[in-house]
């Protein structure tokens, strides 16, 4: 960077361990942090916050979730818009049966159920691996939406089949339901997105992300040295699909306001799953790129024309969006196959040099 | 209790021996759906075989053959013509896709190859819409769609001509990977693709051909699913129920592929008529990933795919 962190020395393990180990990226860190968490709820407009930042954050954690399981413990899976679907019906079923519970616990007992059922797709994952798990957590995809579509009671029973976030306070603020602000939707939003963005780093640094990615690299040797395949990858399944419970409560809580099984296809794992591919298999800040990334390519492909001034056909433009992302993560791929994560890193290395070679 | 027992494993069957002949219908019904998702599979097992790359975009280049031919018949060409130039089309497809996208992809992990493959679909669904419109498009390759009644059993044209059709395929493919010497070195490069380029077999032929008889197969998949239900979006989609076939077969071997297709076919026919009302139906989006999920806990390589041997 533009600084030096020469004379800082670490005179204890945890001061060399710490997550930002420089001191002035401590202090841009935080930063960085209290901005994003002040400026846009004073002054962000409602369709900044609405359409980009909301969605950001809950795709966000759930790419964190998958990239727990896909890029740490090496178990490809394309199922989880099955996984935040359970996160968002058991979210609708815990708030309605219970409706003097506080929302945020709603949400983590909606990412214990969805750690539930995600431990129960898991059990595969000890039989088989590669693309053969992935196609066959496809089947949680396909087997979990029918079952949310076909029995009425995970709806409690409405005609449509659609279920809506009732409106409930944290702290007598409105943050859920149709009058909620979107200024305190995202200060929830992000308050959750970073507290488990912090655990999921403590997490991967740990032992217990030290086992995924020992599982990840070779699993047979892993198992040789002592990692329990079992209890590993069950683990990984279990806090990823807590996540991504979570992060399915809060896309019906925070961002839909109501949904129906549509809103959970397989086209929401693909988007997921890309996010973790473009931002950085196995890295946290890289979950965080990701999200940003496909969140705000398709908003800046529809503006585009219209921003130089060119007028076009609806289909054409919709056709054209899908060739440029089609294309984008082509190019990404070839460019930097290890995402936007490695990317950032390496612009980091030069920048501390700069303006020296070595 | 006993006679939830009952519903599930005796009346279904006794549905069965009851009415033959409709059971019979309803096997033919899942054998013709059956043989669509055994063709896009070929698709995918040919090119996992020769690159090892998971082509998601097969589902897409079979709408996109499809949509190709079309275009040109209504653009007022003649059938074979179009044909030819459809094949041609593909053929430069195959090309473009080698050069494009996998020769600067090689020796990537193959998470990333199948990335890169859905990159693909999504860039080959906007370029083939954008060309040829989205609109549902009527496939005429002058078979007539009429049934006829032999031995009691309602049979179709369309579908026995498109059950033929598959079959020669796959009998050319058979003889095609076994007995021509561009057969063997698809072999070899599948087995080991760094002693296959160390013994002088060209890698990126290789790859071009393979995508290019993958087109083949996407070409002869369009026609027939298109002449049955018209040229559409959808067509893409059968890629998604092509995948649990792939797992039931296993990802490397053709028969498997063709075999495992029938098997989802007829099953989730079966499954739909006879169980399906006791959990409400619509159970044939997923009751093929439940098989092949319950069936890979118990063989993990498949049918007939290769036993996985690993070493430290």
């Amino acid at each position: 960077m533009i600084y030096r962190e020469a004379g800082q020395f670490k005179s204890s393990y945890a001061s060399d361990q710490a997550i930002f180990p420089i001191v002035q990226d401590r202090w841009v860190a935080l930063a960085l942090l209290a901005a994003a968490v002040v400026v846009p709820a004073a002054l962000g407009s409602d369709y900044w916050l609405q359409a980009i930042l909301i969605p950001f954050l809950i795709y966000a954690l759930a790419a964190l979730g998958l990239n727990i399981l896909t890029g740490y413990a090496g178990q490809l899976s394309l199922g989880t818009g099955g996984f935040m679907a359970v996160g968002g019906y058991a979210a609708f079923k815990f708030a309605t049966a219970f409706p003097g519970l506080n929302i945020l616990l709603v949400f983590v007992l909606s990412g214990l159920a969805a750690a539930v059922v995600g431990l129960i797709f898991g059990i595969p994952s000890l039989r088989i691996k590669g693309f053969y798990l992935a196609v066959a957590t496809l089947a949680s995809q396909f087997f979990l939406i029918w079952l949310f579509n076909k029995v009425a009671w995970f709806s409690n029973y409405a005609p449509s089949g659609t279920i809506t976030a009732p409106a409930r306070t944290v702290f007598g603020v409105m943050v859920t339901g149709p009058n909620a602000s979107p200024e305190a939707r995202y200060v929830v939003a992000i308050g959750v997105a970073l507290v488990f963005a912090l655990l999921a780093k403590n997490l991967v640094r740990g032992r217990v992300g030290r086992a995924w990615m020992a599982i990840r690299d070779r699993d047979i040797a892993a198992e040789i040295i002592g990692v329990r395949p079992l209890r590993t990858k069950l683990l990984a399944f279990g806090i990823s699909s807590f996540l991504c419970g979570i992060a399915g409560a809060e896309y019906v809580f925070l961002y839909l306001g109501s949904a129906e099984t549509q809103a959970f296809d397989i086209n929401l794992s693909f988007l997921v799953l890309f996010m973790v591919i473009i931002g950085g298999l196995g890295s946290v800040l890289g979950s965080f790129l990701g999200a940003a990334f496909i969140v705000m390519v398709p908003i800046f492909l529809a503006n585009a024309p219209h921003a130089l001034g060119l007028h076009m056909p609806v289909a054409l433009q919709k056709q054209l969006e899908l060739m440029v992302f089609g294309g984008l993560i082509l190019f990404f791929l070839i460019v930097e196959p290890n995402g936007l994560a490695r990317l950032w890193q390496i612009t980091k290395e030069k920048l501390r040099l700069w303006p020296f070679p070595h | 209790m006993l006679s939830l027992l009952h519903a599930v494993f005796v009346a279904p069957f006794l549905d069965m021996a009851g009415s033959p002949t409709f059971l019979a219908e309803v096997l033919i019904g899942g054998i013709a759906a059956g043989r669509m998702y055994s063709l896009v599979a070929l698709g995918f097992v040919l090119i996992f075989k020769a690159s090892g790359v998971f082509n998601f975009a097969q589902g897409v280049m079979v709408l996109f053959a499809a949509l190709t031919l079309v275009g040109l018949i209504e653009k007022g060409l003649p059938v074979a013509v179009a044909l030819l130039a459809t094949v041609a089309v593909m053929v430069a497809l195959a090309f473009g896709i080698e050069r494009v996208v996998l020769r600067p992809l090689v020796n990537q992990p193959p998470i990333i190859l199948f990335m890169a493959t859905i990159g693909l679909n999504f860039f080959l669904e906007g370029f083939g819409e954008m060309i040829w419109g989205a609109n549902v498009k009527k496939l005429d390759v002058g078979i007539p769609d009429e049934s006829f009644k032999m031995a009691g059993i309602l049979l179709n044209k369309l579908e026995l001509t498109a059950a033929g059709t598959a079959a020669v395929l796959v009998a050319v493919l058979a003889v095609f990977f076994q007995r021509t010497r561009i057969g063997r070195a698809l072999r070899a490069v599948a087995d080991d693709h760094e002693a296959a380029l160390s013994i002088g077999i060209p890698l990126k032929t290789i790859w071009v051909v393979v995508w290019s008889v993958a087109g083949l197969v996407a070409i002869a998949t369009g026609i027939m699913w298109g002449a049955k239900s018209g040229v559409q979006f959808s067509l893409s989609l059968i890629a998604l129920k092509a995948l649990p076939v792939l797992i039931l077969g296993g990802f490397t071997s053709v028969p498997g592929a063709i075999v495992g297709g029938l098997i989802v076919g007829t099953g989730e026919k079966l499954g739909e008529v006879y169980w399906g009302p006791l959990v409400g139906g619509a159970i044939e989006n997923w009751f093929a990933y439940m098989l092949a999920l319950v069936f890979l806990v118990f063989r993990p390589q498949g049918l007939f795919g290769e036993r996985i041997i690993e070493r430290v």
